[in-house]
């Protein structure tokens, strides 16, 4: 029978909070969450670079969108998993969401700088320039300069319950700016550029492409919880660290 | 409460005023780019008083920055902001006392200077009025957004370059609002279109900055 079955959902929400228990399950979850994103990943990298036509106008370089498109996605949701971290660590004092909120953070800016280096790429070939300041390119570079932001001021304060509040209100911030700043983007991009570069609607995805898409994408996700899951582990462990060496600079 | 909130507003802007290093030396920052700007672009007024608005905007969201740490940093260091915190002037009003003096010493002072500047890039004749309205307009903005930067960074030794770095994403509809209102004299509708917008990010900056900030501030006092 489930141990947890008799508790209530506020129970259940709190016991969950107990980075013991967290330790113990991670532990146990690293492992297959690792295999099926291998699975998952290499299934998708088959498909993307062997078993998929290449697009009748941009050729071979579509290839490229397998890797740039789910890692755009990951970026843009590992700061949405960071805003919503913060609340709850705000709001609840919930000991794991401050934690979680930290570990997002370099991740979901790994996977906004992959973006923007594999639009890049794609770039040149298509549209003949390394960078085109577009709408969407450049709300992403300005997602990357929030996500740095953020973690410098998380290695700028020592004290990981103070750091962790400040971040907290940062990231809660941001993510109120978010759609100003995108939003204002797209009105200042429609204003200085005619959007002839871009053709407004391309082809609808054929599925020969989007199932080596969504394989990837879903491989992607679960790379990055997998990789939370560590990253969060190694900061629990490294706050224990730092408890005991404070502890024995006492005595 | 309102002669609290009065008294801060005139204790703060007496400071700037009489210490220095307030408005005085943002307004000689915004000279000094706004000087060296030509220097690297070459003298050419055309070109100039084309990109005249986008220089000044950017000239002054960098002026403005770097008087940030001046809102909270020495209040914070000999502790009046401990007092502060507990007097019956809730902090977040205090943190608008504190933004509206910031504004009246750097804000205004830099929105005074703009036209002036705009005569050495060639500004041309209809642009001064939307742009310094719009400067009007958007730079309480700054004040508060910036407020949310240096709260957050308080604590920190020299925090004044990791704040700039936080609060530069947030000036980004500032920056663009500010300049479409002032360039697009080519359609009028746009410029009050853009003028509109930038009351709209100063409101919500009121809306979000001063809670924001003094929940930073919260967050730093407590040790």
């Amino acid at each position: 029978m489930n141990p947890m079955s008799h508790l209530t959902l506020t129970q259940r929400f709190h016991a969950f909070a107990n980075p013991a228990r967290f330790m113990a399950l991670s532990d146990k979850l690293i492992a297959p969450f690792g295999f099926v994103t291998a699975l998952l990943i290499g299934a998708g990298l088959w498909y993307a670079l062997f078993n998929s036509p290449a697009d009748y106008q941009q050729g071979e370089s579509v290839r490229i969108m397998y890797v740039h498109v789910p890692s755009a996605w990951l970026g843009m949701m590992g700061y949405m998993i960071m805003a919503g971290a913060s609340l709850v660590a705000l709001v609840f004092r919930h000991p794991l969401a401050d934690v979680c909120a930290k570990s997002a953070a370099p991740i979901g800016a790994a996977f906004c700088f992959l973006a923007l280096v594999t639009g890049s790429l794609w770039g040149k070939p298509m549209w003949g320039t390394w960078w085109e300041w577009d709408a969407r390119l450049t709300s992403m570079l300005i997602l990357l300069f929030l996500y740095l932001g953020y973690i410098a001021l998380w290695s700028t304060i020592e004290e990981p319950q103070r750091a962790g509040r400040a971040a907290a209100i940062l990231a809660l911030v941001g993510s109120i700016n978010v759609p100003i700043v995108h939003y204002s983007v797209v009105w200042w991009n429609t204003l200085h550029q005619p959007a002839s570069v871009f053709r407004a609607d391309g082809p609808t995805i054929a599925s020969s492409m989007l199932v080596p898409l969504l394989l990837m994408a879903l491989g992607f996700t679960l790379f990055f919880m997998t990789l939370l899951m560590v990253r969060m582990r190694a900061e629990i462990l490294r706050r224990r660290v730092r408890a005991l060496q404070l502890a024995l600079s006492e005595v | 409460m309102k002669r609290a909130f009065v008294s801060l507003v005139r204790r703060d802007v007496a400071l700037a005023v009489q210490v220095g290093g307030g408005g005085g030396m943002a307004v000689f920052f915004f000279f000094v780019t706004v000087a060296l700007l030509p220097l690297g672009i070459g003298p050419n007024l055309n070109l100039l008083g084309q990109i005249a608005p986008g220089l000044l905007w950017v000239a002054l969201l960098l002026s403005s920055l770097l008087t940030l740490d001046r809102l909270f940093q020495a209040d914070f260091e000999d502790g009046t902001l401990d007092v502060l915190s507990m007097a019956t002037l809730p902090l977040e009003l205090t943190v608008v006392a504190k933004v509206l003096s910031h504004w009246l010493t750097t804000g205004l002072p830099l929105v005074v200077a703009a036209p002036f500047l705009g005569l050495l890039l060639n500004l041309s004749g209809d642009q001064f009025l939307p742009l310094v309205s719009a400067m009007l307009i958007g730079t309480p903005a700054l004040s508060l957004m910036g407020a949310v930067g240096a709260a957050l960074t308080v604590s920190v030794r020299r925090g004044g370059l990791l704040a700039s770095l936080l609060v530069i994403p947030f000036y980004i509809p500032v920056l663009i609002f500010g300049v479409a209102a002032a360039s697009s004299n080519v359609m009028p509708a746009v410029s009050t279109q853009a003028i509109a917008l930038l009351g709209a990010v100063t409101l919500m900056s009121f809306v979000v900055g001063p809670w924001a900030a003094a929940a930073a501030l919260r967050a730093n006092l407590k040790t």
